[in-house]
């Protein structure tokens, strides 16, 4: 049986979803954007001079995973720094295409490990992966991002 | 013959198989219907016995595979009541059958400002290649919308029919939609004009039978996987004069009367269009498939299928925050929805669960997901082996969807 994919979590930050707005003047911004099924996001952040992401935020239109995926990201790099969050891009990356095992795999997940069931569903790892990528292209200031 | 689904889904050995350990319940036909057995059989016989290349060999295995090859392209020529098996062009599908006629007819004959005219509710295979020629050659493309329940606003098609028009290029029967488009009117509006038409008979082949004489179209393009047969192979037909006018698409063996460095002859009809060696075995595939059908009957399949679209409709639209995109009155079994609240994606994923495969997503149709302000949409396509049980799980699992989502 594949783990459930609609956890809670993933349900209530879909609901939900925190630092889902524009912020002006952001520092660092990028567009991402999957041909496949439409999802479609600007990930906004400002990072200040000592390289510490002091706000995070998206904004867009996508399925459930895409958007609870934006809204954790968003809510755990705040108060990162821009290495932290390459960190964390790499660890993602590996738990949703099912490398990483954060039970048994030291790590700095935390309530992101929510996403480790995806890699059992192929088709989707690109929803959750979709913030993510846009993120890191703001950081080596790609303006547009595509999952294809 | 009496129309008997039951028994008739016994020749489908895919329609058996259980996923997510549940009985599936497949409705993606309009992106490829599942296989007869004799079909599957054409193609493992053909292997088995007669592996060969075609219209080359003298020995008997060779006579044994052109032979099975060109009965084929008899069978279709059958199919589609074509004057002559000359006009029967196997391609890879309905996108390379378009895609010839871009390049060779449209690079021929077209020139900077002339007009080729579409649809908005075109599958991308009947925009892009247009496209891609008026970045050659400088013409332009015009397309004609839609209403709001996805039907071709015939006052804007006649408008839009100009003496700058060179080719008006339309689906017959919408993937996204449904939409049934009047092709013969269609083709009838531009012949008075003596503007040609190709039709993109993708969906429409299993609707209705073809008589391209009877709808006077010059070309109409069609895929061997979306009629039970296999993928790879598909079919352009094309009246013979036009054809007969038209440069080559691609250069290679089979397509040539001589070679020399000094000046090669091309080949008749329809192997001037025929480069490299063929899909074979899947041309055999596909006559295997055609005269399936043609022994069931379409019209039997279309009275079952006009059944289910009617109890698909009626039971799909009951689901409270169901829409469904596509409601034009002439239409067939596709059911394009969506649930208010529940991406697409999410949906199709939850339904997957429950052993319903529908296809989520914009259908290779951007343009018209735009029209309808939607990302993309879920969609149920029926084939004649489906059945009403098999929608009430549909309803089933979008009801599960909505108790996740609420």
């Amino acid at each position: 049986m594949r783990e459930e994919l609609y956890q809670q979590t993933i349900l209530e930050h879909n609901r939900n979803p925190r630092n889902f707005r524009k912020i002006e003047g952001a520092t660092h911004v990028a567009e991402g954007y999957n041909p496949l099924c439409g999802d479609h996001l600007w990930v906004y952040m400002n990072v200040n001079a000592n390289g510490v992401i002091e706000d995070a935020a998206f904004e867009g239109s996508g399925c459930a995973i895409s958007k609870a995926s934006a809204s954790m990201m968003t809510s755990s790099l705040k108060g990162k720094t821009v290495d932290e969050a390459r960190v964390l891009f790499e660890e993602f990356h590996k738990l949703v295409i099912g490398e990483l095992k954060p039970d048994n795999q030291s790590n700095h997940l935390e309530k992101l490990a929510v996403f480790s069931g995806i890699w059992q569903y192929p088709a989707r790892v690109k929803c959750a992966s979709l913030s993510w990528h846009t993120m890191h292209g703001s950081l080596e200031k790609t303006k547009t991002v595509s999952t294809e | 013959m009496t129309f008997d689904v039951q028994k008739l889904r016994q020749d489908f050995p895919n329609l058996s198989v259980k996923v997510h350990g549940k009985p599936l319940v497949y409705l993606d036909n309009a992106a490829t219907t599942f296989k007869p057995r004799c079909m599957i059989d054409a193609i493992s016989d053909h292997y088995s016995r007669e592996t060969s290349n075609v219209h080359r060999g003298v020995h008997y295995l060779s006579e044994q595979a052109t032979k099975a090859y060109e009965d084929s392209r008899q069978t279709v020529k059958q199919f589609l009541n074509a004057k002559s098996t000359q006009e029967i062009v196997f391609t890879r599908g309905t996108t390379e059958s378009i895609n010839l006629v871009a390049q060779s007819f449209g690079r021929a004959f077209l020139k900077e400002g002339d007009e080729i005219l579409i649809s908005y509710m075109e599958h991308h295979s009947n925009i892009v290649p247009w496209q891609m020629l008026c970045a050659q050659i400088g013409c332009v493309l015009k397309v004609v919308p839609i209403n709001d329940r996805g039907g071709m606003i015939w006052d804007e098609f006649i408008r839009l029919l100009t003496p700058k028009t060179r080719l008006v290029s339309v689906v017959y029967v919408s993937n996204a939609l449904g939409t049934i488009n009047p092709v013969a009117q269609i083709v009838k509006e531009a012949h008075s004009r003596s503007i040609p038409v190709l039709i993109d008979g993708a969906q429409a082949v299993t609707y209705r039978p073809v008589d391209v004489q009877a709808l006077d179209c010059d070309f109409f393009a069609f895929s061997g996987h979306k009629i039970f047969g296999p993928t790879g192979i598909g079919v352009l037909y094309g009246k013979q004069k036009l054809l007969e006018s038209m440069p080559p698409y691609q250069g290679g063996g089979d397509m040539i009367a001589s070679v020399s460095f000094a000046k090669t002859t091309y080949n008749v009809l329809p192997y001037k269009f025929e480069a490299g060696t063929p899909a074979i075995a899947e041309a055999i595939g596909l006559g295997a498939a055609l005269r399936y059908v043609q022994s069931i009957g379409l019209d039997n399949m279309a009275a079952h299928k006009k059944d289910l679209l009617e109890h698909g409709t009626k039971v799909l639209s009951s689901i409270p925050g169901v829409r469904l995109i596509g409601t034009a009155e002439e239409k067939t079994s596709i059911l394009s929805f969506v649930v208010e609240g529940i991406h697409p994606h999410d949906l199709g994923t939850i339904v997957d669960q429950e052993g319903v495969a529908i296809r989520t997503g914009h259908h290779c149709t951007q343009p018209v997901m735009e029209f309808f302000k939607v990302p993309a949409t879920a969609r149920a396509s029926l084939a004649f082996y489906n059945t009403k049980e098999e929608l009430d799980c549909l309803v089933k699992a979008v009801y599960k969807a909505k108790e996740i989502f609420k």
